[in-house]
């Protein structure tokens, strides 16, 4: 073949190659923009994508606790319904007690082959602390590209990376991620204005986030025969005490009425009112 | 013994002029580097995931490498005929099966040894502390794991009929072992009656490869393994290898050398 020919048909096929990729280009975008996740692995995975979401988001909690984890055969010796223990660590309900008997589901050895095999695993049942908590947070951030729709990931991921961590600007990208994926989510808002509250000490953004927090709640657990009273008593208790620190001790009075009626404790929740309200007639008094 | 490390030799040679470990060596060090300059929430300083994926890779590459050299060492000597020569000279079988499993093994191991390396100086690069013992321990456990994989892969490779099939049930058995193998005692004990029966000799009959896998306390930074324990996990991995390899020279001993 003749020089002038062959770089003929090598412009040719570079032409060709030019024009599929402008062809495609649009149509790769449309494509990728079905799911909530526009990424390649959403693409690739399809729904299924979710299943391996779950698998890290487990993956992150087997971090949180350096390795050690019930399989599920342990896990199937316990009848109960395991709850995810990162998570309620992060909302501070699951007893100590409660925690460490989850974690002891590995149960004692049945015979010799399993006592000794115990020996090259991990039996000790820790938890991070400090900087190392970092080490949670790839799982957690594969598991949200993969299910972009699952809430707790960026509450989870969010309250680790301002409270252990500082990284402020990063927790608040990352719930604004998951903001922008689930835009009716109640929680990620309430985090996000603990964000704006505790660490960056924004009263007021944080007190409207709560407000849209709260309205968001309404929209979608109110219909609810079994509405979640648990996040509501958060997020109106949150809005109490940031009333009564900013000193507006009427507004705090008001969502601390509010937050009584689905209390779990409603005698604490009225004597936190009944002070408030001293303090209310102590400074007209002094007025 | 000579004769059974010239045979052995021969074995390491051919691994090294092979493509099999080159080609696994670099695609975990691609994959673990691909991965290393990914930045989670711009924390540099996030190590455990990396370990984590080139530890398994780690496994992964080092058991395809002794699966693949130990399935095709005698039938690919039977298959080129060279085992009439080499049966020709004062070798017996049972030297022969030896020398396959010394070579095999020293070469897994020195694949092993460059993985290692790799790891922990990727690791402590990352992480800035070097617990060689710790690495040394979960390499050695490792490899006597392996010890009992390859004289396993030898055994099959006298009784199937081609290394495709030896291969894919060898590790279809390895790996279920290493996933599901300690927890048969738990299984047994759900089903009961004679299935519970028979799932609990099965799991007092396989060897528990997965005592060898202490990726975990590499992982997450945890002490050693007691030496003693170790010591006991070496001697069972030797006593099952020995199983192995003397059922692979009854066998070999009397199997036809025609194809």
């Amino acid at each position: 073949m003749k020089t002038s020919r062959a770089i003929l048909l090598l412009l040719l096929l570079l032409s060709g190659a030019f024009t599929l990729g402008i062809f495609l280009q649009p149509r790769a975008l449309k494509r990728a923009g079905r799911g909530q996740s526009g990424s390649v692995l959403s693409l690739l995975l399809g729904d299924s994508r979710r299943l391996f979401a779950n698998h890290f988001y487990v993956k992150a909690d087997v971090y949180f606790h350096s390795g050690l984890y019930p399989s599920i055969f342990d896990q199937a010796r316990d009848a109960e319904e395991k709850e995810n223990h990162m998570a309620a660590e992060q909302h501070g309900e699951h007893s100590e007690s409660e925690h460490e008997a989850d974690m002891h589901a590995l149960g004692p050895p049945t015979d010799w082959i399993e006592r000794f095999g115990r020996h090259f695993q991990v039996t000790e049942h820790t938890h991070l602390q400090g900087a190392n908590i970092r080490e949670i947070l790839p799982w957690l951030a594969i598991a949200a590209e993969l299910d972009p729709g699952r809430i707790e990931i960026y509450t989870v991921a969010s309250y680790w990376l301002r409270r252990e961590l500082g990284k402020a600007d990063e927790a608040e990208q990352f719930l604004r991620r998951g903001l922008s994926a689930n835009p009716d989510s109640y929680e990620i808002l309430f985090e996000l204005g603990r964000l704006y509250y505790e660490n960056r000490h924004d009263a007021n953004r944080a007190r409207n986030i709560w407000l849209l927090a709260l309205r968001r709640w309404q929209q979608k657990e109110g219909t609810q025969k079994e509405p979640n009273w648990v996040a509501y008593d958060r997020i109106t208790g949150d809005l109490a005490h940031l009333e009564e620190v900013e000193g507006h001790y009427s507004e705090a009075i008001k969502w601390f009425k509010v937050t009584k009626e689905h209390s779990p404790n409603p005698d604490d929740v009225q004597k936190q009112i009944d002070d408030l309200r001293a303090k209310l007639a102590h400074g007209s008094a002094q007025q | 013994m000579n004769t059974v490390l010239a045979l052995a030799h021969i074995v390491l040679k051919e691994l090294y002029r092979r493509k099999d470990f080159y080609v696994l060596f670099v695609l975990t060090a691609v994959i673990t580097l691909l991965m290393g300059s990914i930045r989670f929430f711009n924390d540099p300083n996030i190590v455990r995931d990396l370990k984590e994926i080139c530890l398994l890779l780690v496994w992964v590459s080092a058991l395809i490498i002794a699966v693949t050299t130990a399935a095709r060492q005698i039938p690919a000597e039977r298959e080129s005929r060279t085992i009439f020569p080499l049966l020709a000279k004062p070798v017996t079988r049972g030297q022969v099966v030896m020398g396959k499993f010394l070579g095999c093994w020293l070469a897994t191991g020195a694949a092993l040894v460059v993985f290692y390396l790799f790891f922990g100086i990727m690791s402590g690069a990352h992480e800035d502390r070097w617990p060689v013992l710790n690495y040394f321990q979960a390499f050695w456990l490792q490899w006597m794991m392996l010890a009992v994989v390859i004289a396993l892969v030898l055994s099959g490779s006298v009784v199937f009929s081609a290394p495709s099939a030896n291969i894919t049930i060898c590790f279809c058995v390895v790996l279920g072992i290493l996933l599901l193998g300690g927890h048969l005692n738990q299984v047994a004990l759900q089903q009961g009656g004679l299935l519970g029966t028979i799932t609990y000799t099965v799991y007092f009959l396989i060897p528990h490869l997965e005592w060898f896998d202490i990726r975990k306390f590499i992982v997450f930074n945890w002490p050693l393994v007691p030496w003693l324990d170790c010591f006991w996990a070496t001697l069972y991995a030797i006593i099952y290898a020995a199983f192995f390899l003397f059922a692979t020279w009854l066998l070999f001993r009397r199997k036809a050398l025609t194809v």
